[in-house]
Order: structure tokens, then sequence, then C-alpha cells
């Protein structure tokens, strides 16, 4: 009788302030790149709590979380940059910061919202609280004022960003501590840096190269170093397969003391050592990679793939350094995400219009999640990561 | 169009292959079928728009509105479709793409590209 009182009473309470007492840690979002709008899932229940609309072009965004994990900041194709409030369901704020963009990142202490763009090129620095503007740091280079599409943003310990240039091949570290007085330091990286990622840790950043045969790597910890190839003419001096599609880099290619990276103009998955940064393997799969992830216990890496040979999934065990499993989730499979923990990956299989969730221990689907043209999915534990 | 079919009027031939003269080939993709031209409309918006954007604004890639492709010739366009432009990131597309189906595309780019339905 008690017990069903203080329920009445909860819910009660529960209506009047609007959101039901939760937690927001097993939440995320669902780009639905084709309308402007995301849906808010619950990995937990395996199902969409909400949909948000009204976020303009979205046709390539990304998503950062605030450190308490209740707001997605959402980065839109179009220089949009979005606040979703994840308990309320419901767009907060948006500003338009850029004429075209390509994503962001969120700093240490959860202050600052940095946005990478390409036009015009540069990063941009915004309040957590208000998306008020406190930094614009122009990526110019050469002598007479061009300024560089920026890709591969991620923050750094000391509310720091790492970035790179693709037409000036620079990688670039600014210092935000003070955004009134950002401090840039510039290296040369190399032809066409394409993405980048920050190891886990904040000590490596890594950009590919889409101009040459390998990678760039700074040791922030050590950049009076300067910038390092790893992987020179990992192509071996053959021709390179056309790219349909640009991979992506961030830092979940690490597993066992190794990275996984994807190889451009080659079907292979090149893997690193990252003592020595020599190449102790490469893999090959089905097609170009795009998102080449590992599981967060890092015991598997699974792989996607660039258009026109899109629908398929390939697993690398990390023990063997082989493929294990070919799946066919749908035609057009654009981005995987795991559960923090793992046992769960949805993947967005865009011309089926629907997100795939799969159990990675059966490799089985579990469940099938209705979304519009679904791209980026982002679940709100990245949070808690250096470079998300 | 059916400009072959028989039992027409003689003057719409005329008509016909006299338009057909003056747009050139800005018609040239006309024997791209509705069914292959709504998934070339599927692959611009949604496979080029990964680098070019889905409202063709740019990205990596550069912008192919209308206005961002005016003084561009469409003979110029169809060949960096099928052949890539080398020394950048656009891919040729000649594994995938017939010659008609590139000067399809480069038409309805120079128009302004359609909308997927």
């Amino acid at each position: 009788m008690r017990t069903s009182l203080l329920f009445v009473l909860s819910l009660l309470l529960s209506a009047c302030s609007g959101i039901a007492p939760r937690g927001s840690g097993d939440l995320g979002v669902v780009i639905e790149r084709a309308d402007g709008s995301v849906k808010i899932v619950d990995s937990s229940q395996r199902a969409v709590l909400a949909r948000v609309t009204g976020l303009g072009d979205l046709s390539h965004a990304s998503v950062v979380f605030s450190r308490d994990q209740r707001y997605a900041f959402v980065f839109g194709r179009d220089g949009g940059l979005s606040k979703v409030d994840l308990l309320e369901q419901k767009l907060v704020q948006r500003v338009q910061q850029a004429g075209n963009s390509i994503g962001g990142a969120i700093s240490q202490d959860g202050s600052l919202i940095v946005a990478q763009n390409y036009e015009p090129g540069g990063i941009k620095a915004f309040r957590t609280d208000t998306l008020e503007q406190v930094a614009d740091v122009p990526a110019e280079y050469g002598n007479d004022g061009k300024r560089s599409k920026v890709v591969g943003l991620a923050d750094l310990p000391g509310n720091r960003f790492a970035y790179a240039l693709f037409d000036a091949g620079e990688i670039r570290i600014t210092d935000l501590s003070d955004p009134s007085r950002p401090k840039t330091q510039r290296w040369a990286a190399g032809k066409q840096p394409y993405d980048a990622l920050v190891t886990p840790d904040g000590r490596y950043f890594i950009a590919g190269l889409f101009g040459e045969d390998g990678l760039a790597m700074l040791d922030t910890w050590q950049p009076e170093l300067g910038v390092k190839k790893v992987l020179s003419g990992y192509g071996r001096g053959q021709e390179p397969l056309p790219v349909f599609k640009m991979p992506h880099l961030r830092g979940w290619a690490q597993a066992g003391g190794r990275l996984y990276l994807p190889a451009i103009g080659r079907h292979e998955v090149l893997v690193v050592d990252m003592q020595t940064w020599q190449e102790v393997g490469r893999i090959a799969v089905r097609s170009q990679p795009v998102f080449v992830m590992a599981r967060p216990d890092g015991r598997e890496i699974w792989v996607n793939f660039a258009f026109p040979d899109n629908s398929h999934v390939q697993v690398i065990d990390t023990l063997t350094q082989r493929i294990t499993d070919t799946l066919q989730p749908g035609k057009t499979v654009l981005h995987m995400e795991f559960t923090p923990r793992g046992e769960q990956v949805w993947l967005s299989v865009r011309d089926d219009n629907r997100v795939v969730v799969y159990d990675t221990a059966t490799r089985r689907p579990l469940q099938q999640i209705e979304a519009l043209s679904p791209s980026g999915i982002f679940f709100t534990a990245r949070a808690a990561r250096i470079g998300f | 169009m059916n400009v072959h079919r028989a039992g027409r009027p003689i003057i719409v031939v005329c008509a016909a292959g006299l338009a057909l003269l003056f747009v050139g080939l800005a018609h040239a993709g006309d024997d791209v079928s509705p069914a292959r031209q709504r998934e070339l409309v599927h692959l611009v918006r949604q496979d080029c728009g990964a680098c070019h954007g889905l409202t063709l604004q740019g990205g990596l890639g550069a912008p192919l509105t209308a206005v961002a492709l005016r003084d561009k010739p469409a003979d110029g366009l169809a060949a960096t479709i099928l052949h890539g432009r080398p020394g950048t990131a656009m891919p040729p597309f000649k594994s995938m793409l017939d010659e008609a189906e590139a000067q399809w595309i480069a038409a309805q780019l120079l128009k302004g590209f359609p909308r997927e339905n």
C-alpha cells in the first residue's frame, strides 16, 4: 500500500517537473541526415524516446556531449550549431556559426564547444552554456591570407585543440585556456590531411594523408620533436584505387597496443605497433574502409566501407589479426557506435531507413529501429572520453 | 525524345531535331531511363553529397550548385565525373557511370540539380 502511494506520488512529482527523474548515461542521438532531425535513443531499452527537428543541413553531422551528458551539441554541414536537451527532448538553442562546417569538439573542462569549419576555414569557440562565441582562429596559410579547410579537430588536455589543415598540409594546436588570447603552434604535416585522431590518453595526434602514402604523427607530450611520418609508402608504389568516400579517423582505433587504420586507395586495414610506430600487419578487407573501430574492450575491430560496396561490415579478431565475420546489415551502412562497454553495436543503414542493433557476442541483430536516412549515431558516453 | 517514332508529322521531327541541335549536350542524356535518372539523383545527392554536401553547397569537394558551376562547360563536368581530377580527392566514376549518364548528371547540375522525392 505504502509503496503504491509512493509510486503515485513520484508519478505526480515527475509530471509536475516535466521530466521523470532519469539518468542520461544510456542515451544517444541518431542523425537523420536528409531531414535535419535527430532521434533521441535509449540503448538500454533499445528504443526511440523522441525526435527533434529543425537542425538544418545534417548531410555531414557530428555530435559532442556536455560533461553532464544532458546536452548534445550537433554540428551541421551548413555551419549550424545546435544544442539539444536530451532530457527535455528539445532544441534549446541554435547558432549559425559558419558557412560550411565539418564537426567539433568539447574542451577538457567542458566549458567550450569548438567548431571546425571549411568555410570560412578555421576554428571557433563557444561557451557551452550560452553558445556565445568567445574565440575565432582563422586557418590562414601562405602570404596572401588564404584559409584552409580544417579537419580532424580533437580536444587535448589543458583546453587545447589539435587539428589539421587540408589545403595547407599542416597540423596545428591552439591553446584556448584563455579564449580571449588563443595561442597557436603549427607543424608541416604532409599532403592533404583528410582527418585525424588523438589517442585515448590525449598524447598522439595522428592525421591521415590523402595526398601521400602515410600518416603524420605528433607526440603532444613532446611537440618539440615535431611531426613524424608513419607508414610511409604503404601503397608500395602501386596505383591507388579510387576513394569514393573519405575514411574517418577517431580515437577508437587503438587495441592491444596497436592502431588499426584505414588505408587510402587500398582495400586494407593497416596495423601499427604504438611502441615502434612500425607497420606490423595489414588486413585485406572487402572494400575501401571508412570507419575502423575497436569494440571498447579492444577484442575486435569492426569495419565499414565506402560507396559503392557499402552494405557489409567486417569484424577483425585482434589476437589473430584475421577477419572472423562478414555481416550484411542492409543497404548502405554509414556508421557504427558501440554501447559504452561494447555488448551492442548500433549500425545506421541509410538506404533501408533503419538502425540495426547487433549483439556483438552473437553477431546477430537484436533490434531494428526506424530512422529516416540515418547517418551518425552518438552515445552520451563519449562525454567522458578524450578525443570525442 | 521519340523523334524516330514512325507516323509523327514531319514538322515535329524537324522541330525536335532543331531543338536538339540548339540545346546540344544538355540533352545528351535523354537515353537515360527515368528509373535510372532516379538512381542517379540518389547517387549524386547521397554519395557525391558525402564530399559535396547533400545540398551540393560543397564540403571537402567544391560546391556543385548551378551558380557555382555557371561558367563550366557540360563536357568538362562530364569528363571530371568519369575520369576524376588527378591530384585532388575527386575520384573517377567511370566504373559505375557511362558517358550518357555523366552527361545527364552534368546537364542537371548546370540547371540546378533535382531533389530526391
